[in-house]
């Protein structure tokens, strides 16, 4: 069962990072940097619930803003470059919050044990959880909601004229700008967005993992932050969720049998989906059928 | 001119390189008119208009909008401060409705204020009006939630025309829109014009198709290699042995 549960956990958290970089995709910018602010937000949370023994939620919140302040930082000069050169700057900056933390070390003598981040060693006993007698139960229960409450907020946004800014500045820059939309904000706007949503999932990753080093915060990583979008579609924030099911639920835990092919599968997957679904596994065409085959009678002939 | 026109070229340049596009062009256009560019292919008539957008720098002069030099600023706000544009090669979005192809260029500063209102949905219920009052202008209203990429070609003309109407410019700026257009739709067209200047903005509008530049514009200018060769009402232009010779070469026996 815990198993399970713990499965349950980690799609949560993968979820939140695949929406992060969902937000940045929208606008049409590739970035690997995702990963790079879910270090952020798992140190910056972790160090405040263990070294400041403040109480999750608040530490959440700073681990979101100041992820999400380093993205705003970051955006100003990386979204002046596009395309492969923008994801060649978000891969560079990915690997130097690795780096910064492979070396930052800060640590304090609680009785025999030493707290705190501790460079390639890694932040160890990050025991929030376990010593305030949450259950596994309680934290999939804890991570889904924020999974839901990031998703019906950035759901809401979507609908909202934002998210159709977001999408015309995605599809054609120079028309945005001829329509008087002022995309570097936008575009900076999103990558902060991101960047706030990824420091709330590395914070809760550093907490139910209770361990985190740099090498977890890898390419690797960043890949799937933005696996996740790509493979389910952009036309709404439900196929980022189907992704991250399917790609840590089916393919990384249910094809374990299959050792280190399953790697190669993966690749393949992703190959196959991009050339049969271009869009996306939940692209704007079927998300109009199955809101089509939900809809009342009239509104069918309406519209 | 006692009113001030509503944009001023002042001694406008732009080289690529060597190629003088545009070289030292000056252009008034007055307050409630139409006014159009034409010239031969090349002649530096979309680079003109390029240039009023802010696409890319100007080498020399200055663009002035209602009073105000706009040469430095950039593209976004230019069109916040009123002018908006077509383009010759449609550029819709073609993932987004039809419908938010417009609330999407609603960006002067009442629309947006407007628009940060309550009603996030559908926008408020004045952003909500114009866009329908446009639509049905255009005659695009049962399009409404058709994908832009699924509209006809002439559907998609007449989308961009609305789009760029839906910041409330002062200025619109018409890169060639009857190409590819057959009578009926530039008749259309040509109404439509028409129209949207007696509602008070001012075109500047390119157009090959002669036709419809003499039947509408209240005035003339005529570029040739980057220089303004001639301007003044149709009648002028047509009886001007410049413009003759631009468009059909210098005859051989003098």
């Amino acid at each position: 069962m815990d198993f399970y549960l713990g499965l349950i956990q980690i799609i949560g958290v993968h979820t939140l990072l695949g929406l992060s970089a969902y937000c940045v995709l929208l606008t049409g910018q590739v970035s690997l940097a995702q990963a790079g602010f879910f270090a952020i937000g798992a140190y910056v949370a972790g160090i405040l619930t263990v070294l400041a023994q403040w109480p999750l939620i608040p530490a959440l919140a700073v681990a979101a803003v100041v992820s999400g302040a380093v993205a705003c930082a970051v955006g100003f000069p990386a979204l002046r470059v596009k395309g492969l050169m923008l994801v060649v700057a978000t891969v560079a900056f990915g690997e130097a919050v690795r780096l910064f933390f492979f070396n930052f070390t800060y640590q304090i003598q609680a009785g025999v044990l030493h707290l705190g981040p501790h460079g390639a060693e890694g932040f160890r006993q990050i025991r929030y959880f376990p010593q305030h007698g949450w259950s596994t139960l309680d934290v999939a229960l804890f991570i889904w909601t924020v999974v839901a409450l990031v998703m019906a907020g950035l759901w809401w946004l979507d609908h909202s004229r934002i998210g159709a800014v977001l999408r015309a500045v995605g599809e054609d820059e120079l028309a945005a700008q001829s329509v008087g939309i002022n995309i570097t904000a936008v575009k900076v706007s999103a990558m902060t967005v991101g960047g706030f949503i990824a420091g709330i999932g590395g914070g809760i990753f550093a907490h139910y993992t209770t361990h985190i080093e740099h090498a977890q915060f890898g390419v690797v990583l960043a890949t799937f932050a933005i696996a996740y979008p790509i493979l389910g579609g952009l036309s709404n924030v439900f196929g980022t969720l189907l992704a991250a099911v399917f790609i840590q639920g089916f393919l990384i835990e249910g094809l374990r049998f299959m050792g280190d092919w399953r790697n190669l599968l993966f690749g393949g997957l992703i190959v196959l989906a991009m050339n049969v679904r271009p869009r996306g596994l939940l692209d704007a065409g079927t998300t109009r059928a199955l809101r089509r085959l939900f809809a009342p009678r009239k509104e069918r002939s309406g519209a | 001119m006692l009113e001030l026109p509503v944009l001023e070229l002042k001694d406008v340049s732009k080289h690529f390189g060597g190629v003088r596009a545009v070289d030292g062009v000056d252009l008034g256009v007055a307050r409630g008119e139409i006014l159009a560019l034409i010239g031969p292919n090349g002649s530096g008539k979309s680079t003109i208009v390029n240039l009023i957008c802010g696409l890319f720098p100007l080498t020399a002069g200055r663009v002035v909008l209602d009073g105000v030099d706009i040469s430095g600023m950039p593209m976004h706000a230019r069109v916040t401060g009123g002018v908006a544009r077509t383009f010759q090669n449609i550029r819709l979005f073609g993932q987004l409705t039809v419908w938010q192809n417009l609330w999407v260029a609603q960006n002067s500063g009442e629309q947006r204020r407007q628009n940060f209102g309550r009603r996030w949905f559908g926008g408020s219920r004045g952003a909500r009006g114009e866009v329908e009052r446009t639509l049905e202008f255009f005659d695009l209203a049962h399009k409404s939630n058709e994908l832009a990429a699924n509209l006809a070609f002439g559907e998609q003309r007449r989308l961009e025309f609305a789009r760029a109407l839906s910041a409330k410019p002062a200025l619109l700026l018409l890169d060639e829109p009857a190409a590819g257009m057959n009578a009926e739709e530039i008749d259309q067209l040509d109404n439509r014009i028409r129209k949207v200047r007696d509602d008070g903005v001012t075109v500047l509008l390119i157009e090959h198709q002669m036709e419809l530049v003499m039947s509408i514009a209240d005035r003339i200018a005529v570029l040739n290699f980057g220089r303004k060769i001639a301007e003044g009402t149709p009648a002028e232009v047509q009886a001007s042995p410049l413009v003759r010779e631009a468009y059909l070469g210098t005859p051989e026996i003098a």
